[in-house]
């Protein structure tokens, strides 16, 4: 309470550094060479960074030190050495109790030490606190001596907004290093276990709690090509690219105003909503179909039911690729061809498409590179059983399905099993960051040739 | 041309022969026919695609629909309650005082539901009951600490099996017992609150979902202040400032690979990350924003470039004409005119970080919360998680509870994005 309170005191210094800087800024007079270096505002914004930003700084790093600080004073009390305690346990027992969050102690002996622990801490909030505000004087302050008119505020000013906007362009490098790293991490952790021969080219997938088990993974990598590389394509690809030559070259453009929106509403349907689609009403139809017609081996959760309906999420993706380079093709190649008597569709199949391939196939690898990232209609839809079959009506399972299943329920961190999704994300990441250099290269490329 | 053709390019042999095309003969009508059946039928199978998808998208929703809008609803039967005889033992002026929460948990209210139920309907009564209706009872007590002297009819809800057959068709037992009590006027079925105001239970009769929605909202509000800033001033950077060198592609290439990367990996990297590393509550809202914040970035970032590079450059030379700095051409000029299109591609990115599901499973955000989130630690669910959750459920009345709670993440989605087109259509301008 006490560190919120101290927050909008920093707050309300800055804000009053901030008015003042601008009112005495506001008298500044002069012209002509005189005339003052910065706007009144600028002055403000300069005084009330200063009264800010040294005062949080020490109050995030306060923030973090105070707790060990508090948790060193408590065990150093004559109370505590009494206990015969480890002293980690007995602090984080005491803070639990004294905020709350255990109502309950484990041992009763410890209860006198929470005021104690309550009043170390208020004291520690209060020295925090104090410092903060003395700061937040101290650099406003400061400040508030070099407002004139010749002092160059606004500069000081906008440099700092410029680090500030490095450094959020800085962030996505940051995420991508920690994704990449800790990826890495865990994977070097789990190959130090398992082989990655075995990993990568090993038939047998039963992953077990703690060490034992086999990880090979080529059934998971089978089963993910198989629902979103071969079925989802043999849906979406069809659908993705008819849908965009018929909109693009025969629709009206009343029609194809409504339309395309229509078409873009399937991508936007959340992926949740898909596997419960497909878990409940796609894979018992197929099922029974399987069944009707006598194929063996049909299992409620087929790697048909989850490649088709991924298919249909992925038609609006491969249908605005499509549009994207099939409008990419210069008009004149058109018309040539409709000039030689050819007839729309001939104009479409034989001109067209061929020169709008690159473009469509770049597409169809960024579609599939999406396909096999996605991890929710195959959870519900596809089952979990590592089989190596090219069956559509059997059940597969697919390397997101097995990262979910390996990482929920309990958790040991440490053991193979854990880690092992670790490894499979690695593998992820690789696969659809290669898919997507190279499909972003195949468009660009095809871009440069008509320019 | 027909004079001077034969000077220029003498004309070979066999043209020599050559007859015009007779186009009235049938095998010349034949090969036109051909053409345009081959023609028509093309056209035929573009516009199937269309209306195949577009069916496929309808039966989505319709299914949805049909079976979601019946877990709105929630079967209920008149349990007359004799409280005086129940001897549950509570003081009514007590439940006005402090100890009120503690005196209604010490009472059996449970047992003494089923008696009433057993009373009223027969030795199975209590079976037509839902394993919550006792909590009915106690709201109302809690509402109304003066019913306890006296009888009164309390409507509570049924049990899965009743709820159903009065809906659609239940199994003989439960068509008999609704029948029974259709008999006696002591059912109804109506749109129940208790759905859009409950949190999860494990009885689907007396679940709702603003335990999740809360959850959602939350987590949706954590990466709204984190990756909307982030975004438009690393958007700003690229677009305006940054110099051509190799940090910026390495930025650049960074943002691009981010938008592509499965949603997956940013759950395993929220979990090895915030979870182990700094050792945040796990299933927190706060720890869901960050992570869901990661993966909006880079969708706000490229919708903010892309709005930000359609602000014409004379925008920017008068405005450097007339003496502002490079900070005030672009906070004072180019971002207000930029921001409409960046709003658009926010709601976008926002939206599809509503829908995601992955990404909170693997930090942990699939618990069983029986309450309300309280704050941005507390343990949460969000909406899809919930769908997932309930979705795995066997009793058949998650069925239509499941579809409703889609139901709602659709509108919330179908709202998001109207408000995205309104902004574009209404303040977006074309130079």
């Amino acid at each position: 309470m006490s560190s919120t309170l101290f927050l909008l005191l920093v707050a309300g210094l800055a804000f009053i550094g901030w008015v003042t800087a601008r009112a005495r800024a506001g008298r500044f007079t002069g012209t002509g060479v005189n005339r003052p270096h910065s706007l009144p505002n600028y002055h403000g914004w300069y005084v009330a960074l200063w009264a800010l930003a040294p005062a949080l700084l020490f109050l995030a790093v306060w923030g973090y030190v105070s707790p060990g600080l508090i948790d060193a004073a408590v065990t150093a009390t004559p109370q505590s050495a009494a206990i015969r305690l480890d002293p980690v346990d007995l602090t984080n027992e005491v803070r639990a109790l004294a905020t709350g969050a255990l109502t309950t102690p484990f041992h009763p002996d410890v209860v006198p030490l929470v005021p104690v622990f309550q009043q170390v801490q208020h004291h520690y909030d209060m020295i925090g606190g104090v410092v903060a505000l003395l700061l937040a004087f101290a650099g406003g302050a400061f400040a508030y001596t070099r407002v004139k008119p010749d002092f160059r505020a606004r500069t000081r000013v906008e440099r700092l907004v410029m680090a500030a906007l490095l450094g959020a362009s800085l962030i996505a490098v940051l995420t991508t290093l920690g994704i990449v790293l800790s990826l890495l991490f865990e994977s070097v952790r789990f190959f130090a276990r398992v082989s990655p021969m075995q990993f990568l080219f090993g038939t047998l997938w039963s992953p077990q709690t703690g060490d034992s088990g086999t990880f090979g993974a080529v059934p998971l990598f089978w089963g993910t090509i198989f629902i979103g590389a071969i079925i989802a394509m043999i849906v979406a690809i069809p659908l993705g690219l008819m849908s965009a030559i018929y909109l693009t070259q025969y629709a009206k453009p009343s029609t194809r105003r409504w339309m395309k929106p229509i078409l873009e509403v399937l991508a936007g349907v959340p992926t949740v909503v898909y596997g419960y689609f497909a878990a409940l009403t796609v894979a018992p139809a197929i099922r029974d179909f399987a069944a009707f017609v006598g194929i063996p081996g049909a299992s409620s959760e087929s790697a048909l039911a989850a490649g088709l309906v991924m298919g249909v999420m992925i038609i609006p993706f491969v249908s605005s690729m499509a549009d994207d380079s099939i409008a990419a093709v210069p008009q004149a190649m058109r018309d040539g061809s409709l000039a030689m008597g050819a007839t729309t569709s001939e104009t479409i199949r034989k001109v067209l498409v061929p020169a709008a391939l690159p473009g469509v196939v770049g597409g169809v690898l960024l579609a599939v590179s999406r396909a096999i990232g996605e991890t929710m209609i195959v959870v519900m839809a596809a089952g979990l059983a590592a089989n190596l079959t090219a069956n559509p009506f059997s059940s597969v399972t697919t390397v997101t399905t097995q990262i979910v299943q390996l990482l929920t329920g309990d958790q040991e961190f440490d053991s193979a099993k854990t880690l092992a999704a670790f490894a499979l994300g690695l593998v992820l990441f690789i696969v659809t960051l290669l898919l997507n250099i190279v499909a972003l290269r195949v468009v660009k490329k095809y871009r440069e040739a008509y320019e | 041309m027909s004079t001077l053709a034969p000077v220029m390019q003498p004309a070979p042999k066999h043209a020599q022969a050559r007859v015009p095309t007779d186009w009235t003969t049938a095998s010349m009508q034949g090969r036109i026919r051909r053409r345009y059946r081959a023609e028509r039928n093309f056209r035929m199978l573009g516009a199937g695609a269309v209306l195949l998808s577009t069916a496929f998208l309808v039966f989505l929703l319709v299914s949805m629909l049909s079976q979601g809008l019946r877990g709105f609803t929630q079967t209920e039967l008149k349990l007359p309650m004799d409280f005086p005889a129940a001897r549950l033992g509570i003081d009514p002026v007590a439940l006005r005082g402090p100890d009120a929460r503690a005196i209604l948990a010490a009472a059996d209210l449970e047992n003494a539901t089923a008696q009433a139920a057993n009373r009223a309907y027969g030795p199975a009564g209590y079976k037509l009951l839902s394993d919550g209706a006792w909590l009915s009872i106690r709201s109302a007590i809690q509402e109304d600490p003066t019913i306890l002297t006296r009888r009164a009819d309390i409507w509570v809800p049924t049990s899965t099996a009743i709820d159903l057959a009065a809906k659609t068709d239940g199994d003989a037992d439960a068509e008999a017992g609704f029948r029974m009590l259709d008999a006696r006027q002591a059912v109804r079925t109506g749109f129940s609150m208790a759905f859009l105001t409950g949190a999860d239970s494990t009885d689907p009769t007396i679940v709702g979902i603003w335990g999740a929605l809360k959850g959602s909202l939350l987590t949706m509000f954590v990466t709204l202040i984190l990756a909307f800033p982030v975004g438009v001033l690393s958007a700003l950077y690229l677009e305006e400032y940054a110099p051509r060198n190799r940090w910026t592609d390495l930025i650049e290439v960074s943002i691009n690979n981010l938008a592509a990367v499965p949603s997956i990996i940013f759950g395993l990297l929220g979990l090895a990350v915030f979870l182990n590393f700094l050792d945040f509550p796990r299933s927190a809202p706060i720890v869901g924003g960050l992570t869901l914040a990661l993966m909006t970035m880079p969708v706000i970032v490229i919708a903010g470039r892309n709005a930000i590079k359609s602000v014409p450059p004379s925008i920017r030379d008068a405005a450097l004409g007339i003496g502002a700095s490079k900070v005030q051409v672009v906070f004072h000029h180019v971002l207000p005119l930029a921001l409409p299109g960046i709003l658009t591609g926010t709601i976008i990115g926002m939206a599809r970080a509503l829908g995601e599901t992955a990404p909170l499973l693997m930090i942990g955000m699939r618990a069983f919360i029986a309450s309300p989130p309280g704050g941005l630690a507390d343990p949460a669910t969000v909406l899809p998680v919930q769908i997932f959750l309930w979705s795995d459920e066997v009793s058949r009345g998650y069925v239509e509870k499941t579809s409703a709670a889609i139901i709602v993440l659709l509108v919330f989605l179908l709202a998001m994005n109207g408000i995205a087109i309104y902004l574009r259509n209404r303040f977006e301008r074309r130079w």
